[in-house]
C-alpha cells in the first residue's frame, strides 16, 4: 500500500511541475473551437518567430464573461458581430486601427465599414456565414428556400427535422418568417412567433448541433443550419442542399480583435494584418469552410470551395439577407421567455 | 452433480452483473472499432486504417489537452482523496458532536450546486486573484477540481468506515501502538477498498469535468473535455475516437501496473 | 467520581478537537473553491441584471420573484412560473428514476464484485471504471451509435430478420434513461462495493441456518448492512443527475429543457445572472433539505453502530 501511495504521490508531483517553456514571442488567441487552420498558424509562427497558443470557447457569452472578468491572459478574441458593439462599449477591445494597416486594402468593399465596427477601428474579418436550412432532396423535392421547412414542415419531412438550438437564430428565423424585423420588440409579431414555434415543435425530431453527422447518416432529413456546415454535408452527400429562406435570413460574421489587457500587443497587431492577406485568409477558409471577407482569397481556397452555392451567395437570394445585430436587452429578455416557453 | 450451495449466491445477481459489464463495454467496443475507421464518418465503416491516430498525434492542441487533463485529474484526485479520507475519519464512528451535521453538509456542498453556477462564481472569484497575484497557472483548475472531487471521494470512504467497528483499533491501542501505527497497520488496510473506490471516482469525475474547467481555465489551459466542447458547434472529428482509444489503453496500462505493484506487495 | 467524569469529558473534547483538525484540509479547500463562490452567487441573486450579462450593483428582488412568478409577456398577467416548475419536475423525475435504475443494476453488480475471490476484486472494480476514462461526450456518442436507426442493435436485428424496419430508439425517453444509467453507474457501484466488501457472511450464514430464503436474507440481512453504501450511492447519483443535460440532450434530442439548461441559459444568452443565481440557490436549498432528511432517516442505524 505504501508503495502505491508513493507512486501516486510521485506521479502527482511529476505532473504538477510542468515548467512552462516560454518562447521568444508569444500570442494567446481565444477562439471558437476547431476554427483556426493549424497550417496557417504554423506559417505565422515561422514568419514572425512567435509561439501561438489557441484556447477554445464554445459561445459568445462564455467568451464575453471570461474576458470581462479579466486575468485569463488572452491577447485576441474572435466574437460574432452581434456581440462586437457590446465588447466595444464595455471597453474590452484595444483600438488597433486595422483600417490603417498595410493589408487592409484586401478587405472586401462591403466589409470595410461595417455597422458593428465603423471604420474598422478594432476588428478584422475572420469568417462569415448564413443561417438557413439544409434539406436532403432525396426525401423532399419541394422548395427548400423557405423557413417553411422548419416552421410549416411538409409531410415528407415531419419527424425528421432538426433545429440547431441557438436561441437567437431560431427566434430570428421565426420573426422573419412571420414578416417581422430582426430584434423586433413588437408584441403582436412576437406572439405569432411563439405560436409558430409551439405549433412547429411537434414536427421536429431533435434540437441539437450534430447536423453534419446526422444529416449524413439519415437520422435527420432537414435542419436549420449554417452554410459552412451545409457545404460539408453536401460534399458527403450531393443530395443535401442548402436553402436560402426567401422570407429573409441572417448574415453573421466573426471578427478578430485585440483585447485591452493583451500582453502581446505587437504580435497581435501583426496577426491582424496577417489575417487580411488573401493567401492566409484563403488558407484559413480551407479549414473552417466559410467565406472570409478578404477579396482575392478565393484562389487560395481548396478547389471544392470555388463557386460552391453555399459559400458564394447566389444573386437572386442576396437581397433578402439581413445583418446580424445586437438586440436591445428588453428584446433579448422577450426572446428568452419565448425560448423557455418553447422548451419547457 | 448439483452445484454446491453457496451462501454468497443471490439468484440472478451474476446474470445482471454480467449483462451490466457487457452493456458497459458494448459502446466502448464500437468506439474502439470506429477509431480504426478509414472513412470520415461514424455512419459507415470504410476499412481499417490508423489515419485518425496519426492525425491525433500531429495535433499538438489535442496532445497538450490530453496531458493536461491527466495532470489535473491525477493531482486533484490524490489531494481530494487524502483530504476526504481525513474528513471521513473525523466524521464517522462518533457520538454526534456539535457541528457534525453541518460539517457533513459542508463537505457535500460542491455536489449540491449546479456546475454552471460554481463555474461562474469561480470565474469571478479566481479572476480577482489572478489579477491580484499575476499567477494564472494550473493551480486554479487543480483547486477547483479538488474541491468538487472531495464529496465523490468522501462518500465511498465514509460508507466503508461506517461498516467498520472500532474493536481492532482499540485492540491496537491496548497493545500500545501509537495512533499513527494503529492507523497505518489496522485502519488503513481495512479502509483501503473505500479509499481506492473514492480515488477512482474522483479521478474519472475530474477527467470528465467540462463546465467548471471552461470558466476557470486561463490562456492555453484547454483540457480534453473543453477542447471537445469547443468543437460541438462544428462537428466532432474522428480523431476524438482515436484519442479515446488511447485513453482506454492508458487506463488498462495503469491498471496493469497497479496489479504488478500489488502482486509484489502481497 | 467527579474526577473520572472530568477525565472522560476532557478525553471527549480532545477527541472532538482532533476530529476538527482532521477535517480541516477538506473544509479549507471547500471553503476556498466552493463556499466562497457560493456567497458570490447568493449576493448576485439580490442584484439587478446587467444589460449584456453580469450584474449591476443595484439591489433587486427581480431574480427571486422570477424564480416563482412569471409575467405573461403578452397580457402582463402574473402567474406561477409554470415553465420553471415543469422543467424542475422533469429533472427531478429523471434523477429519481435514474437513481432507482442505477441502484437496481448497480447493487447486483457491486455484490458480484464483492463476492469474487479477494485477489480479483480490485480488477473487477477497475473494469467498472475503465469505460469512464473516455470523455462523457464521446461515451454518449458511442451509446448513440449503438441505438441509432442504422446503429448496431437495429443493424443486428434487421440482419437476423427479427425486424423489418428499424425501431426508433434514439430520441426517446428510453434512450435518455439508458444513457443516464450508463453514465452514473460507477457513482452507484463504487460506494456500494466499498460498503459490501467487508460484508460479514457469518450473519448471512446465520440467516440460512434459520431457514430464510435467499431473498429474505438479502432483504433482512444484506441490505441493512450495506445501507451506508446505498445512501452514499444514491446521493452521488441523484444530485449530479439533477443538473445533467449533456446526456439527455444528445440521446433525447434536446427538445425539452433540463434544469441544467435553464440555469445555463440565464448565465448565457438569457443574460439574467440574478435569475440564474436565484434558481441555483433554490435548487441547492431543496437538495440540501432533502439530503439532510434522507441521511437522518436512512442513516440513523448506520452512523450509530461501531
Amino acid at each position: 500500500m505504501k508503495r502505491i501511495t508513493t507512486i501516486m504521490a510521485a506521479t502527482a508531483a511529476l505532473f504538477a511541475t510542468t515548467g512552462l517553456a516560454r518562447a521568444e514571442g508569444e500570442l494567446n488567441i481565444y477562439n471558437w473551437g476547431n476554427y483556426t487552420s493549424p497550417e496557417m498558424i504554423k506559417k505565422f509562427e515561422d514568419q514572425y518567430k512567435v509561439k501561438v497558443t489557441i484556447t477554445d470557447y464554445d459561445s459568445n457569452d462564455t467568451a464575453l464573461a471570461k474576458v470581462r472578468q479579466g486575468g485569463s491572459g488572452f491577447d485576441m478574441v474572435v466574437p460574432s458581430q452581434n456581440y462586437i458593439p457590446i465588447w466595444i462599449s464595455e471597453g474590452l477591445f484595444l483600438e488597433t486601427d486595422p483600417g490603417k494597416m498595410e493589408n487592409f486594402s484586401h478587405v472586401a468593399k462591403e466589409w470595410q465599414n461595417p455597422e458593428f465596427d465603423p471604420g474598422r477601428k478594432y476588428t478584422v474579418p475572420w469568417a462569415m456565414g448564413i443561417v438557413g436550412t439544409v434539406v436532403n432532396t432525396d426525401v423532399y423535392k419541394g422548395d427548400i428556400n423557405t423557413w417553411g421547412i422548419i416552421f410549416n414542415t411538409p409531410d415528407e419531412l415531419k419527424g425528421k427535422v432538426n433545429v440547431v438550438p441557438e436561441m437567437t437564430d431560431v427566434i430570428d428565423a421565426a420573426v422573419l418568417y412571420n414578416g417581422g424585423k430582426k430584434c423586433t420588440g413588437d408584441l403582436a409579431i412576437l406572439k405569432k412567433v411563439r405560436d409558430t414555434l409551439v405549433a412547429a415543435k411537434p414536427n421536429w425530431v431533435a434540437m441539437e448541433y450534430g447536423t453534419i453527422q446526422k444529416m449524413g447518416s439519415g437520422d435527420f432529413a432537414a435542419s436549420s443550419d449554417w452554410n459552412g456546415s451545409a457545404f460539408r454535408q453536401r460534399l458527403a452527400n450531393p443530395a443535401i442542399k442548402f436553402g436560402y429562406p426567401k422570407e429573409g435570413y441572417v448574415n453573421w460574421s466573426d471578427n478578430l480583435a485585440v483585447l485591452k489587457d493583451a500582453k502581446n500587443v505587437e504580435n497581435a497587431k501583426l496577426f491582424q494584418n496577417f489575417m487580411m492577406d488573401p493567401a492566409n485568409a484563403g488558407m484559413n477558409s480551407g479549414f473552417h469552410r466559410y467565406a472570409n471577407g478578404i477579396a482575392g482569397s478565393g484562389e487560395f481556397m481548396p478547389a471544392d470551395m470555388k463557386g460552391a452555392p453555399e459559400i458564394d451567395i447566389p444573386a437572386e437570394f442576396a437581397s433578402v439577407g439581413v445583418p446580424s445585430q445586437t438586440c436591445p436587452p428588453e428584446v433579448q429578455e422577450l426572446y428568452t421567455k419565448i425560448w423557455t416557453e418553447l422548451q419547457k | 452433480m448439483a452445484r454446491a450451495f453457496s451462501i454468497r449466491r443471490q439468484r440472478g445477481f451474476t446474470a445482471i452483473a454480467v449483462a451490466c459489464f457487457f452493456a458497459l463495454y458494448l459502446p466502448i467496443g464500437v468506439l474502439v472499432f470506429y477509431s480504426f475507421n478509414a472513412g470520415e464518418s461514424l455512419a459507415s465503416f470504410d476499412g481499417i486504417s490508423l489515419r485518425w491516430f496519426a492525425k491525433a498525434f500531429q495535433n499538438q492542441q489535442v496532445i497538450d489537452a490530453s496531458i493536461r487533463s491527466l495532470q489535473i485529474a491525477s493531482v486533484a484526485a490524490v489531494v481530494a482523496t487524502i483530504a476526504a479520507t481525513m474528513a471521513a475519519l473525523a466524521t464517522t464512528r462518533t457520538e454526534p458532536y456539535r457541528g457534525l451535521t453541518l460539517k457533513y453538509a459542508f463537505i457535500n456542498q460542491p455536489l449540491m450546486i449546479p456546475e454552471i453556477v460554481t463555474a461562474v462564481a469561480l470565474l469571478i472569484f479566481f479572476a480577482r486573484i489572478k489579477i491580484w497575484t499575476g499567477y494564472s497557472g494550473l493551480g486554479y483548475l487543480i483547486a477547483a477540481h479538488t474541491a468538487f472531487c472531495i464529496p465523490f471521494a468522501y462518500l465511498p470512504i465514509r460508507a466503508r468506515l461506517e461498516n467498520m467497528d472500532l474493536t481492532l483499533e482499540k485492540a491496537a491501542a491496548d497493545l500500545y501502538a501509537t495512533p499513527w501505527n494503529a492507523f497505518r497497520y489496522v485502519t488503513l488496510p481495512l479502509l483501503w477498498p473505500g479509499i481506492l473506490a473514492g480515488f477512482m471516482l474522483a479521478f474519472v469525475i475530474s477527467l470528465d469535468d467540462v463546465v467548471i474547467t471552461e470558466f476557470v481555465k486561463s490562456a492555453g489551459q484547454d483540457t480534453l473535455p473543453t477542447y471537445m466542447l469547443g468543437q460541438i458547434r462544428r462537428s466532432i472529428t474522428p480523431e476524438m475516437n482515436a484519442i479515446s482509444t488511447l485513453f482506454l489503453l492508458l487506463s488498462i496500462g495503469v491498471v496493469t501496473v497497479f496489479f504488478i505493484v500489488n502482486r509484489k506487495r502481497v | 467520581m467527579t474526577d473520572a467524569a472530568g477525565t472522560i469529558e476532557a478525553e471527549q473534547s480532545k477527541d472532538i478537537r482532533k476530529r476538527w483538525l482532521l477535517s480541516l484540509p477538506a473544509l479549507l479547500i471547500i471553503l476556498l473553491a466552493a463556499t466562497g463562490p457560493l456567497l458570490i452567487v447568493l449576493l448576485y441573486s439580490f442584484l439587478a441584471p446587467g444589460p449584456y450579462g453580469d450584474v449591476q450593483w443595484a439591489p433587486s428582488l427581480e431574480g427571486w420573484i422570477g424564480v416563482f412568478l412569471e409575467k405573461d409577456i403578452f397580457d402582463e398577467t402574473l402567474s406561477l412560473a409554470s415553465a420553471h416548475i415543469s422543467i424542475f419536475m422533469r429533472s427531478v423525475g429523471l434523477s429519481l428514476v435514474t437513481t432507482i435504475l442505477t441502484l437496481l443494476v448497480g447493487f447486483p453488480t457491486a455484490y458480484f464484485i464483492a463476492t469474487r475471490p479477494e485477489k480479483t476484486r480490485e480488477l473487477w472494480l477497475f473494469l467498472i471504471t475503465i469505460p469512464f476514462w473516455t470523455n462523457l461526450l464521446i461515451r454518449t456518442f458511442a451509446i448513440l451509435e449503438v441505438i441509432r436507426n442504422e446503429g448496431l442493435i437495429n443493424g443486428l436485428l434487421i440482419k437476423t430478420g427479427l425486424i423489418a424496419k428499424p425501431i426508433q430508439m434514439l430520441f426517446t425517453d428510453g434512450a435518455i434513461l439508458t444513457g443516464m444509467v450508463y453514465v452514473y453507474l460507477p457513482l452507484m457501484v463504487l460506494p456500494l462495493y466499498a460498503s459490501m466488501e467487508k460484508l460479514d457472511f457469518r450473519l448471512v450464514e446465520a440467516g440460512y441456518d434459520l431457514y430464510a430464503t435467499p431473498f429474505r436474507v438479502l432483504r433482512k440481512i444484506i441490505i441493512p448492512l450495506v445501507k451506508p453504501g446505498i445512501i452514499a450511492g444514491s446521493i452521488l447519483v441523484f444530485i449530479p443527475a439533477l443538473g445533467a443535460y449533456v446526456t439527455p440532450s444528445i440521446l433525447g434530442g434536446g427538445k425539452n429543457m433540463m434544469l441544467g439548461n435553464l440555469i445555463e441559459l440565464q448565465f448565457g444568452q438569457g443574460r439574467n445572472w440574478p435569475l440564474g443565481s436565484a434558481l441555483s440557490i433554490t435548487l441547492m436549498l431543496i437538495v440540501m433539505v432533502a439530503l439532510l432528511v434522507y441521511v437522518r432517516n436512512a442513516g440513523s442505524q448506520g452512523s450509530r453502530h461501531g
